[in-house]
């Protein structure tokens, strides 16, 4: 094409996701299309373009850019201004400048249509290749160890492109054009088996012959390895549980296909949408009672399972090999983190593999599967981690222009976030950092995520509770970098994570802004532990107007593990000291009389026994009094999910119980004639699983009930957060009624409910405190 | 409140108690500064506070803890104690009886450890304004030529030892304070300390660290070694000795035996060639007949301590600011 001074010239920003992803060689295929010069670079903002042509074409060129955009962009805008200069020859990519390290990182994304055709074609280069991926897809955070982006700096560094492979990456017309992760047979990672089977033998059919016969296999995937067996063999998934001993929690469980899910569970167009997405996370389905059968042992006490589709070439080669589903659960030991290594994996999994399924292209970030739940209403991520981190979340309006802030997030699902620019970036779901090897993770990626982003923090917040390790690693670092530090009641932080999720801008959330907020515990504003609280007011201050009565945890965090104790201390708390006289429904299920009789006497002398508000231990309580796992859980909710699962069936048709409604500032919730209630009708031998409904509808209906109370006006905003709120029927039934009252509820949706999204609250509320825009009500500490 | 005003009474008090259970030359001497002879080599010298409830507890009395944790203090820093002094805050109303019986036991505790209580002061407040009885003691002694002990010489490859079970004084004196049964009674492991560390002192002088896990237990003291020394930790949780009885007791209360408090352990640093000799040392004193090696200093993550559990995972041994607040639920 002929430079010609008459043409236009435009200067094009685009915004979002768009580098790492492909867009500049879609930009100049599309220039290309449609005859026109200029060219296209990476900046510190996003992609800058430089276009002349004819202004119908410049027109086509604007929209074509965002509606055939590569599957992992993500545009934000586009903004248009003249240009002046004369046209150039031809459309070229210009390279990136150095140093520009906000040219972010994407997520891991599963195996893309095309990657996916070629690995089953016969002629394809990539036929039967466990590695194969392009712009389009493939490993990413799970694979960089520095900025920038680049080959060099991530696990593909061992592995030097072939010819074949070089001519790819350097041609701007392929699907592999600047793909960091390309790689073939010729030049690319290898898969074996361990132990090795018979020479000859591709470790891929003899992997396959193994989980056929009921072994269970570990695999090597992209954020970590997995266990894996027949998901249908009952006996190879109650060995896996035996294995994994002390872990009762639900296996997930990959298939082929939806269509293949859909044997076993109810599935929608959303949730096939989410399956098939580039995330591919686990979906949690409710199962069909006409079914496909499933041993039990995948997912005990559970009417829902999760499930997956492959999102590798190397899954898609083992399920093709397969009869059908299989579990793929985090290869770990109990408690601790899924093992990235092979060194780990071979010293670890001892005794739980019987076969190894590895590859030397190393997992530098671990990243579990994200869960989300799809059914009823809109998709809720409930553990946020492959295929999600590090994408930035859009902060809603008026939460610009503040400052850059590192938000430590808590104890326990730990997550951090980085605030900057409008922007909120999440990093993975980490884990619970008690556990080391969770907080090296977090120390390591807080270091990554620092330097992929080139953040330097001016606030560091932190959660209000002094022995939190991420609260005492945020004082260190906030000394080191000379950044000030915010720390942030618990549960306001749960509420500010749910406005900001649900895109509430900070004129919106003002005073007239109510949170609900349920979970297991946190520190409050008074210095005392909470968890089931009624906040008003928005992003600038909050109080609290309302709660659950406190009840004693009794034995503290040992309360969380043991549920009788809670319903030992929610009988005591409801009938005083003669509980017992009432309690002949319950009392099979408390331990031998002289661990109660200390547990009382802990009550009494409040014997590290401290109140809590907590409704998570309240479904514990309950779940206790019904029976479920009343000596012990091995996860935290464990009861309170068998207890979600058993009310599902009842909810449309039971009544709530009553409770009890004291004080004015604060409203307080008791339970006393729930407990009443629920024991005469235990006591008359009603369904436990309409009890069980009974109860979840007398949390909601007290708590409708008490934000009446406290004054919430026509089409309040009532923020709904907290652990317990990824209960669904809590969650759907609070929406419900909320919105009947005439009120509206703000819910959850790209950030956890629970503690995984507490850091984006922090970060937000921090950053506005830091910026003299709000202020936290939490007691400075006194001695 | 007749003994408060320094008159007449309190000289009987003095006399009739203290005099009579705690008599010795240096105390004899009868003035408000007591000369003492202390020969060559540095002096240390420490201060304790104590304040504790209950008062009387199986397996001591705030007498006999006051005169153990000195003199353990004393010790830890490689010193040989010389002398004590005692200091009584008194609360109006408090049983003579009572006195007399804490008396009687720190005397007791300061004859068998061979150390004498050298000088002293006493005083009685109103009511409502002391809980019972306060006593402070600090100790005099000498730190022998050619022995530094200091986190300081805290180094990555060091062998960390314990001198015996952990958590019993802790629980012995929840359990009592709150009425909590527990089947067997617990008792407080208070001992001095001082003839062991000698003797460990006289076969290994090049010992690094000596510390008594008190308050806040062993977590507490290894973190903040730890963090003095910039280094790392590495615990082994089978090789802790706690008794069944405190383990069961400690479930049962939802409180980790590592954040418990002991008054007759110590912890010591040692180069790996030294960590036999220091256990057969510490294993013919009653005080550390269940020693064991529990642990190592790390190069890796400086400032944090971490556990092998008894399952085999890694966590980490935190410090806690204060009370055990529960974190997790
Ligand atoms: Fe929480
Ligand atoms: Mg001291
Ligand atoms: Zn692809
Ligand atoms: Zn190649």
């Amino acid at each position: 094409m002929e430079a010609a001074g008459a043409m236009a010239g435009r200067r094009i920003r685009v915004r979002g996701l768009v580098q790492g992803v492909g867009f500049r060689p879609h930009v100049w295929r599309l220039a290309r299309v449609l005859d026109i010069a200029g060219d296209v670079a990476n900046d510190g903002e996003g992609v800058i373009i430089h276009a002349w042509g004819d202004p119908a074409a410049l027109d086509g060129f604007q929209d074509r850019l965002r509606r055939e955009a590569p599957p992992l962009a993500r545009i934000d805008a586009i903004e248009v201004f003249p240009h002046r200069g004369p046209a150039p020859h031809g459309f070229t990519i210009a390279a990136s400048a150095v140093g520009l390290a906000r040219t972010g990182i994407v997520p891991d994304a599963a195996t893309c249509p095309a990657c996916r055709a070629e690995l089953f074609d016969p002629a394809d280069r990539r036929q039967s290749y466990a590695f194969g991926n392009c712009t389009h897809c493939g490993p990413r955070l799970s694979i960089v160890s520095a900025i920038p982006y680049d080959r060099a700096n991530t696990a593909m560094a061992a592995f030097t492109l072939c010819p074949a492979c070089a001519a790819e990456y350097a041609n701007p017309a392929d699907r592999r054009f600047h793909a960091q992760p390309t790689a073939c047979p010729a030049c690319g990672p290898r898969l074996w088996l361990e132990p090795a089977p018979e020479a000859g033998t591709d470790p891929l059919d003899a992997a396959a012959a193994l989980l056929r016969a009921g072994a269970i296999v570990a695999v090597k995937g992209i954020g970590g390895f997995h266990l894996a067996c027949d998901a249908a063999d009952t006996k190879a998934v109650a060995e896996l549980r035996r294995r994994k001993a002390r872990d009762a929690k639900p296996f997930a469980v990959m298939a082929r296909s939806v269509d293949e899910v859909g044997r076993y569970c109810r599935l929608d167009d959303a949730a096939c949408a989410l399956l098939q997405s580039p995330a591919a996370p686990i979906v949690l389905l409710p199962r069909r009672p006409d079914g496909a059968p499933l041993p039990d042992g995948l997912a005990p006490d559970q009417d829902h399972l999760g499930f997956m589709l492959p999102y590798t070439p190397l899954h898609h080669l083992l399920m093709a090999r397969v009869d059908g589903p299989l579990v793929m659960t985090s290869g770990n030991r109990s408690d601790e983190p899924q093992v990235i290594t092979n060194e780990d994996a071979r010293a670890r999994l001892v005794g739980l593999a019987d076969a190894w399924l590895m590859h030397d292209r190393a997992i530098l970030n671990r990243l579990d599967d994200s869960v989300v739940a799809a059914t009823g209403g809109a998709p809720a991520i409930l553990r946020r981690a492959r295929g999600y981190a590090p994408a930035p979340l859009p902060l809603p309006p008026g939460l610009d222009g503040l400052p850059p802030t590192l938000a430590m997030g808590g104890e326990l699902k730990a997550t951090f976030c980085l605030l900057r620019e409008g922007q909120a970036i999440l990093s993975q779901h980490i884990g619970d950092l008690e556990n080391a090897a969770a907080f090296d993770d977090y120390r390591v990626l807080l270091r990554l995520y620092r330097d992929l982003f080139d953040f330097t923090p001016e606030v560091i917040a932190v959660d209000a509770h002094p022995d939190y390790l991420s609260t005492t690693l945020g004082a260190a670092l906030a000394r080191e970098c000379g950044a000030r530090l915010v720390s942030v009641g618990h549960h306001y932080a749960h509420m500010a994570a749910c406005l900001a999720d649900a895109g509430i801008g900070l004129a919106e959330g003002g005073d007239g802004t109510f949170g609900l907020i349920l979970d297991g515990l946190g520190l409050g504003a008074d210095g005392t532990l909470w968890g089931g609280e009624i906040l008003r007011g928005g992003y600038r201050g909050v109080t609290r107007v309302a709660h659950i009565a406190p009840v004693a945890l009794a034995g503290g965090a040992a309360a969380m593990r043991q549920p009788w104790r809670n319903l030992v201390a929610q009988l005591r708390q409801a009938f005083g000291e003669t509980w017992r006289d009432q309690a002949a429904p319950v009392l099979d299920h408390l331990p031998a009389d002289a661990h109660v009789a200390v547990l009382e006497r802990m009550l009494e002398t409040g014997t590290n026994a401290p109140p809590c508000s907590s409704a998570g231990r309240l479904f514990d309580a309950v779940a206790a009094a019904l029976g479920i796992h009343p000596a012990r859980i091995g996860h935290e909710a464990q009861a309170a999910m068998a207890l979600e699962a058993l009310a599902r069936p009842h909810v449309a048709t039971a009544r709530p119980y009553p409770a009890a409604f004291g004080g004015d500032d604060p409203v307080v919730v008791g339970w006393a004639p729930m407990w009443r209630a629920l024991l005469d009708d235990l006591a008359a031998g009603e369904v436990p699983g309409l009890i069980a409904a009974r109860f979840h509808l007398s949390l909601v209906e007290a708590l409708v009930q008490a934000t009446g109370r406290v004054g919430a006006g026509p089409g309040a905003l009532v923020a709904l957060s907290g652990g317990v709120l990824q209960n669904r029927i809590i969650l759907h039934e609070l929406q419900a009624r909320l919105r009947a009252a005439g009120w509206r509820p703000v819910i959850h949706g790209q950030v956890p409910a629970n503690d995984g999204g507490l850091a984006l609250g922090q970060a937000v509320l921090a950053a506005l405190i830091a910026d003299g825009r709000g202020h936290d009500r939490t007691k400075p500490p006194g001695i | 409140m007749s003994h408060g005003g320094g008159g007449r009474a309190m000289a009987r008090l003095i006399r009739d108690i203290f005099l009579r259970h705690l008599a010795n030359p240096l105390l004899d001497q009868g003035h408000d500064a007591t000369r003492l002879d202390v020969g060559s080599g540095r002096i240390a010298v420490t201060t304790d506070a104590h304040v504790i409830s209950p008062l009387f507890f199986p397996g001591g009395d705030i007498g006999s803890l006051a005169v153990h944790g000195t003199l353990n203090d004393l010790a830890m820093a490689g010193a040989r104690p010389m002398a004590l002094t005692a200091a009584f805050i008194i609360e109006e109303g408090f049983p003579l009886a009572d006195l007399d019986r804490i008396a009687a036991s720190m005397g007791r505790a300061s004859r068998d450890a061979g150390v004498p209580v050298a000088t002293g002061d006493t005083k009685v407040v109103e009511r409502g304004k002391g809980d019972g009885v306060f006593i402070t003691t600090s100790g005099i002694g000498v730190v022998p030529e050619g022995v530094d002990i200091s986190p300081r010489r805290l180094s990555p490859g060091q062998v960390i030892l314990l001198s015996g079970p952990v958590g019993d004084h802790g629980i012995a004196i929840l359990s009592k304070r709150q009425g909590l049964e527990f089947g067997t009674e617990i008792r407080s492991d208070s001992a001095a300390l001082h003839r062991m560390v000698a003797d460990m002192i006289a076969a290994v002088p090049g010992v690094a660290v000596l510390r008594d896990p008190t308050r806040g237990g062993l977590s507490a003291t290894l973190n903040e070694l730890a963090n003095a020394a910039g280094v790392g930790m590495q615990l082994e949780e089978r090789a802790i000795p706690v008794r069944p009885e405190v383990a069961a007791a400690c479930e049962l209360l939802g409180l980790d035996p590592l954040n418990v408090a002991n008054e007759g352990k110590l912890v010591c640093v040692c180069e790996p060639g030294d960590a036999e000799t220091l256990l057969a040392v510490m294993r013919d004193h009653a005080e550390g007949r269940d020693a064991a090696r529990i642990g190592h200093v790390t190069v890796d993550r400086p400032g944090f301590v971490r556990m092998t559990t008894a399952i085999g995972g890694q966590r980490v041994v935190d410090w806690l600011s204060g009370e055990q607040l529960p974190r997790i639920c």
